[in-house]
């Protein structure tokens, strides 16, 4: 059991040195001054604040010193939870902007993801029950799954939200409002809440059912399943059986299907202009903000991290098989 | 016992005078030609390319001149209506399906020969080898490869078509090495494999001599998955406005819909065939994908 | 007389059209009977297996019947198969390895399957512990994932789950080729106690290994290429067999108990026929040494003396 579950850590930890490393390289080895290039976007006008800040960013990129020192201090800064200081919303420091972002991006994200994984997957079994059933969710579940995410995000914001009027296409609330604790506000953010994550859900949800229907058919020709058929025993016993073992791979296939989601979470908020990380993207890349891009993807790497971490336990804990071999049965 | 073949307890008696491969072939394309899914699919996929490679011959200007009159819905004039700016939206359209085409060729190929040649390599050889290229699969697998994309190509300067494909490809492959290698596995303890082994034969050789013919329907099916996944991916960075500057794709078609609030002035004509353009491909392909399993693997056949 | 099969045609349905894999099957099989089913493969004998308890979907039965008990055995119907099923007919697959459902454990599942066939669970709890350990097992398996248990364990799960209702008919389908040696004796050792102990009341053991069959078997049946070519008591079929099909089959085995020394390991040159369009007449005749006009014409199956039966002009 500690044995496999150290190799996962392994390369979860492996994983974060390459993305840290990623993150390190890309501006000093791309071409042209990152400082300069930054600075000329950021519309200082006053002419100390000017210097203070290409002093501060040159500092910051330490390009004087040698690489490995380099390298070296941004490992220090980023222990200590320094991901430096925004350009756009000078002198804020980055990982506060990503704070305020991720509870938004997160609210969206979970449930999208829950959420479409159980309804998915009950599609999917449902689906695989009959022909009729079969030839249509298929291409529905094949259509939603290819669908680009800020398209149907930006077809749901015009007919929903412009023409229908139903809901607010953009925000995460109403300009009029103040964050607290009020029904009129929570129910505001439920408003504007609404949409984003119904467009996701969507999406992700075709791909599920998808693997739940291949997974079932595959279970129901399995080994198993033909031997309980030659006992008699009636089709609901081995559906059941079926849905359950085809759960196994759709738990690792959450895993997998993680950095789409995310990325599709990111292009959704940027339609819905929702205030979460994937705006937080858009702004920093058209400000040139490169530390907040950063920042910004660090944060995503650590989370998918910690998200595999918890479905590989939760694997674990779920799959008999596993969790035999890894107790030290017999065999 | 002894001579065992032209058995009959199984479907596949042989007894047709025509050589196995022929036969099976022939089987293929009956199943090929009777597969809906696999009809449907391919037609509209080679719909839309026709399209992209006949369709620009016919816009006699640049995509992104401002040609007409501006914010018109579709007419008989502008088939697809024109931008706030005036431009020929039916023009940007036939020219972004051809670069969608080319970036999931272009995307799709080099993730597919990276994945294949990590996966058989892999598979076929094991031990240390095995090892080093699965730690590395797995690193770039949990990498959330859009979000790597972002960073990388929002420091280049120049954003081409082929520079995007390129990064797309560098960061989609694993799951395909994955695939790959677990069939290459398989196969590489075959009692023809291993007797190519003993015969000296190189490892590349035997590669792609006696493995990569023997799972060549499950190649076609992962090139064609990667090749919708770097439309899909493309189609994200254009977006978020890391497209082919100055260029023409879908994506950019829908970025500067939703930029200039084609939504807020209701203008469905310019957001909605891009949109629509992606999904039909992406879709179809995905759809054709399932027709080819069903044609290539027995098992799922119906008589 | 338990079973009585009587003309019995199932074809498989392919692209290139009908594979006749049992065309026109007769025999019968005595209470108490374990019968060996032994041939090349492909001749038919796991359809035969299959045809008595569940047809696949691309099996299709064309004609005769099969008769369990005096009552008919409705193997088109699969719905009314549902019954006799487990019940009455049982199986213990060649798959036997795989057939448990990995994620459950196996008094679990076999509990959920009593269940489902309307059977208190309770009721035949002490029975399953008995048997399982007859066969030598810890009633302790109950308890496990079929991932905790050996190829042998799993098999002789199996064999427990597949008698527990005491069926009329047993098809063990190939059973032991997965085993060792020694792990295959004692499965057809335990075999054979089942039948002495009333668990089945009577068995046909289809396999392609003549030698193990003899062991067990009280008679034993030889199919060639969708037909029956003989049967007999397992040492007539040894030590006397009249059907030339069947002499080959026994002179390419190494030794069979008999002690007269072979000179070597005789192969039957050329291949069985394709069962697409089969050849008509004796369907061995290109591969007979003996064969002659006669055979042109299909030779029927005959007692050529009490219990032995045989399909051959030479022998008639």
């Amino acid at each position: 059991m500690w044995r496999y579950i150290g190799r996962k850590l392994f390369v979860y930890l492996l994983t974060f040195i390459v993305a840290v490393t990623i993150n390190w390289m890309i501006p000093r080895f791309m071409p042209g001054d990152p400082v300069q290039s930054m600075l000329s976007r950021a519309q200082v006008s006053d002419p100390e604040a000017l210097e203070a800040m290409t002093s501060y960013y040159e500092n910051l990129f330490g390009l004087d010193s040698p690489l490995y020192e380099q390298y070296l201090n941004f490992w220090w800064g980023l222990l200590q939870g320094d991901l430096g200081i925004s350009v756009m919303r000078y002198p804020e420091p980055v990982t506060d902007i990503i704070l305020g972002a991720v509870p938004y991006t997160l609210a969206l994200l979970l449930p999208a993801i829950l959420l479409s994984w159980i309804v998915g997957n009950r599609f999917g079994a449902f689906a695989a029950r009959s022909k009729i059933l079969d030839n249509t969710v298929l291409p529905v579940g094949y259509i939603l799954t290819a669908t680009p995410y800020m398209w149907l995000a930006l077809l749901l914001a015009w007919s929903l939200g412009i023409v229908a009027g139903i809901f607010p296409a953009s925000g995460g609330y109403s300009f009029s409002l103040r964050p607290e604790f009020s029904w009129l506000f929570v129910s505001d953010l439920i408003a504007h809440w609404f949409l984003p994550f119904l467009s996701m859900f969507l999406v992700a949800l075709g791909g599920w059912a998808i693997g739940m229907r291949n997974m079932i058919i595959y279970e129901l020709e399995a080994d198993y399943a033909n031997y309980l058929q030659a006992l008699g025993a009636p089709r609901k016993l081995i559906r059941r059986y079926a849905f359950r073992n085809a759960m196994l791979p759709q738990i690792t296939g959450l895993a997998v299907q993680l950095g789409t989601i995310i990325a599709g979470s990111l292009l959704t908020e940027i339609v819905f202009n929702y205030p979460g990380l994937g705006s937080l993207i858009l702004d920093s890349l058209n400000n040139r903000d490169f530390f907040l891009l950063q920042g910004v993807f660090l944060f995503v790497v650590v989370g998918v991290l910690i998200a595999n971490f918890i479905i590989d336990i939760v694997y674990v804990l779920i799959d008999p098989r596993t969790r035999v071999q890894m107790t030290g049965g017999s065999s | 016992m002894t001579s065992v073949a032209g058995a009959s307890g199984t479907a596949d008696s042989a007894d047709s005078p025509k050589p196995v491969g022929e036969r099976r072939f022939s089987e293929t394309l009956h199943f090929a030609r009777r597969n809906p899914k696999l009809l449907i699919g391919l037609g509209i996929v080679l719909a839309f390319l026709l399209l992209g490679i006949i369709g620009p011959f016919f816009v006699g200007h640049d995509p992104n001149e401002y040609v007409g009159p501006q914010t018109q819905p579709p007419s008989g004039e502008y088939w697809l209506g024109t931008t706030t700016f005036g431009q020929d939206i039916w023009a940007q359209f036939v020219y972004g399906l051809r670069s969608t085409f080319l970036i999931g060729v272009f995307g799709g190929g080099v993730a597919f020969v990276i994945g294949t040649a990590v996966g058989f390599v892999a598979g076929y050889k094991g031990g240390i080898i095995d090892e080093i290229l699965n730690m590395i699969t797995n690193v770039v697998l949990v990498l959330p490869a859009m979000v790597v994309l972002i960073v990388a190509i929002a420091y280049l300067e120049a954003r081409g078509l082929f520079v995007q494909g390129l990064f797309i490809g560098l960061t989609s492959w694993p799951w395909a090495a994955r695939a790959v290698r677990s069939q290459a596995l398989s196969l590489a303890t075959r009692d023809y494999v291993d007797l190519a082994r003993l015969s000296g034969r190189r490892t590349w050789k035997i590669i792609t001599t006696e493995i990569a013919p023997n799972m060549s329907s499950y190649l076609v099916m992962s090139f064609i998955l990667l090749f919708g996944g770097a439309i899909l991916i493309a189609a994200g960075l254009d977006f978020i406005g890391l497209g082919p500057a100055g260029g023409v794709s879908l994506g950019l078609m829908l970025q500067s819909a939703s930029q200039w609030s084609a939504l807020q002035l209701s203008m469905w004509w310019w957001f909605i065939p891009p949109g629509l353009g992606i999904t039909a491909i992406v879709g179809s392909l995905y759809i054709l994908n399932v027709g080819l399993d069903e044609v290539f693997n027995p098992k799922l056949r119906e008589l | 007389m338990t079973l009585r099969v009587n003309d019995l045609k199932v074809y498989y349905q392919t692209l290139r059209g009908d594979v006749h894999a049992l065309d026109g099957v007769t025999f019968d099989l005595a209470d108490g009977e374990i019968m060996g089913l032994a041939g090349e493969s492909g001749c038919g004998k796991t359809t035969l297996g299959k045809s008595m308890i569940r047809l696949d979907s691309r099996m299709r039965h064309v004609g005769g019947t099969i008769e369990l008990n005096g009552k008919d055995v409705p193997i088109a119907d699969d719905n009314a198969m549902v019954p006799l099923r487990y019940h009455e007919i049982s199986l213990i697959p060649q798959y036997a390895m795989s057939a448990l459902n990995p994620t459950r454990k196996i008094g679990r599942m076999v509990n959920e399957l009593l269940r489902a066939r309307g059977v208190r669970p309770a009721d035949i709890a002490d029975e399953l512990n008995r048997r399982l350990e007859l066969v030598g097992l810890d009633t302790d398996v109950l308890n496990r994932f079929p991932i905790e248990l050996s190829g042998g364990m799993k098999q002789r799960v199996v064999m427990v789950i597949s008698t527990l209702l005491d069926p009329s008919l047993l098809i063990a389908d190939e059973v032991t080729s997965a085993l060792d040696v020694s792990t295959q004796r004692a499965v057809a050792e335990s075999m054979v106690e089942f039948r002495d102990r009333g668990y089945v009341k009577s068995m046909i053991f289809v396999t392609h290994d003549i030698s193990l069959v003899y062991q067990m078997a009280d008679t034993i049946m030889v199919m060639y290429a969708g037909h029956i070519v003989e049967k007999a008591p397992a040492t007539t079929i040894i030590n006397e067999p009249k059907h030339p099909y069947t002499q080959m089959l026994i002179g390419a085995l190494p030794e069979v108990g008999s002690t007269t020394v072979q000179g070597r390991l005789e192969g039957i040159p050329g291949t069985p026929p394709g069962l697409l369009d089969p050849p008509t007449g004796c369907r061995f005749k290109d591969r007979c040494p003996m064969a002659f006009s006669k055979c042109s014409e299909q030779p029927p199956l005959v007692e050529i003396e009490p219990g032995h039966w045989a399909a051959c002009w030479k022998t008639g």
